[in-house]
């Protein structure tokens, strides 16, 4: 059991100009080993131009159970959004 | 590869229309030229949160009240956003921090000028966010990535900041005789300042063609200030207010309105530091930083007291 290799998220960025996404997860020994095994996974036809790999243990995530009251406080408030404003139809680009 | 094919690469991404990722290599002065822009950004953002954040307790009503507590959250949201894109380009908060205290960083300078009634915060929003939406909407497609993202991120969630700004001033118009006297006011200080906000006029700006040159602006200084006012002349004469400027005439041929000439010496003066209230925004600015380190302290005394039990409790373990 000692000797089971981390597990690693995998993000890849498909082009420049956009976000990495995340697309998975493998196990691997190491970081340089991590990087490695998602671009034999993730990029076989080209997927990505760029890859982060993050152990999984350092991500922190919320809670679902949670998720209702967490997220709750943003139901709301109307008022984030431009519908919220009356404005005549005649009034143009804003 | 040398420095002169690098170049040459880079210039050709750009020119491709590709976008750079913090990791690419990038000549010194594109980075220091980003560096510099997006934390000016950045800090205009945050110093902009206290012209407006003065109203927020006298707001004339709690529709009002809510409104603008979310556009200035937003403003807080957006200029985190902004820090952290500066932050991909190898320096850190705490330095561009120091640059904005110290006055070696600048912020937009339309946020050394005071707000002195409720119809500013309108003029404000309906303004000072117009134009800083033309702005932005024209950065979504700067060549550095993670300035582009952080600006499509930033228009879609201000759009209803003009709009809040607007509203405010369509009551103020449709109300009694004095409330309208007061946006007309409010119109009246804020226009100039406001066409000020695209930076100097092209003959005159020093960084512009370089910066065209890499597609971190896409659009011109003039260009953009005159979409903004082609746009803007039409939503102030369904107010019925103003624009302060008797020079403005819509001309057929060029199919834009033509405009006075911009008071370019004031726009320098406030610039140097001495608008009507830089003192008093930098001082605001510096106490909250200070005031607020004791927090920041907490917080971090707090997690390392946590993780310190924590390996405690794994050691007994």
């Amino acid at each position: 059991m000692k000797n089971n290799w981390p597990l690693w998220e995998v993000f890849i960025r498909s082009k420049n100009g956009l976000n990495h996404k995340h697309v998975g997860s493998l196990h691997a020994a190491d970081a340089a080993m991590a990087i490695e095994n998602a671009r034999d996974v993730y990029t076989r036809r080209n997927e990505g131009v760029s890859i982060w790999v993050v152990e999984s243990k350092y991500i922190t995530a919320s809670n679902p159970e949670d998720s209702d009251a967490f997220f709750d406080p943003a139901n709301d408030k109307v008022y984030r959004h431009p519908t919220f404003y009356n404005l005549p139809d005649e009034v143009k680009h804003i | 590869m040398n420095e002169l094919t690098l170049e040459q690469e880079f210039q050709a991404k750009i020119d491709a229309d590709l976008k750079i990722e913090p990791k690419d290599w990038m000549p010194d002065a594109y980075r220091k030229t980003l560096i510099r822009q997006i934390s000016q950004h950045a800090h205009s953002e945050i110093v902009g949160m206290l012209p407006e954040g003065n109203w927020i307790s006298r707001a004339p009503s709690l529709r009002r009240k809510v409104a603008l507590l979310a556009k200035v959250q937003d403003e807080g949201g957006h200029g985190l956003y902004l820090y952290s894109a500066t932050e991909t380009l190898g320096i850190d908060r705490e330095e561009l921090i120091e640059d904005l205290h110290s006055g070696k960083a600048k912020y937009s300078s339309i946020f050394n000028y005071p707000s002195l009634n409720w119809a500013d915060i309108g003029a404000i929003g309906w303004l000072v966010d117009g134009a800083a939406i033309m702005n932005q909407v024209a950065l979504c497609r700067t060549s550095y990535g993670p300035y582009a993202r952080a600006m499509v991120r930033i228009c879609k969630e201000e759009s209803f900041h003009q709009r809040q700004g607007y509203e405010i001033l369509l009551s103020l118009c449709r109300g009694t005789e004095v409330q309208k006297r007061m946006a007309q006011d409010a119109i009246n200080r804020w226009w100039w300042p406001s066409l000020m906000m695209f930076g100097p006029p092209d003959t005159d700006s020093p960084n512009s063609e370089q910066s065209m040159k890499w597609r971190i602006k896409r659009q011109s200084n003039d260009e953009l200030r005159q979409r903004f006012i082609d746009m803007t002349v039409p939503q102030a004469d369904f107010l019925g207010l103003v624009v302060p400027d008797p020079q403005l005439k819509w001309n057929e041929e060029r199919g834009h309105y033509d405009f006075g000439p911009i008071d370019w010496e004031e726009f320098r003066n406030v610039l140097k530091g001495n608008g009507q209230c830089n003192r008093q925004r930098m001082k605001d600015r510096i106490k909250a930083h200070e005031e607020g380190a004791w927090v920041r302290e907490a917080a971090m005394a707090y997690a390392e007291k946590r993780s310190r039990r924590q390996e405690q409790v794994s050691s007994v373990a």
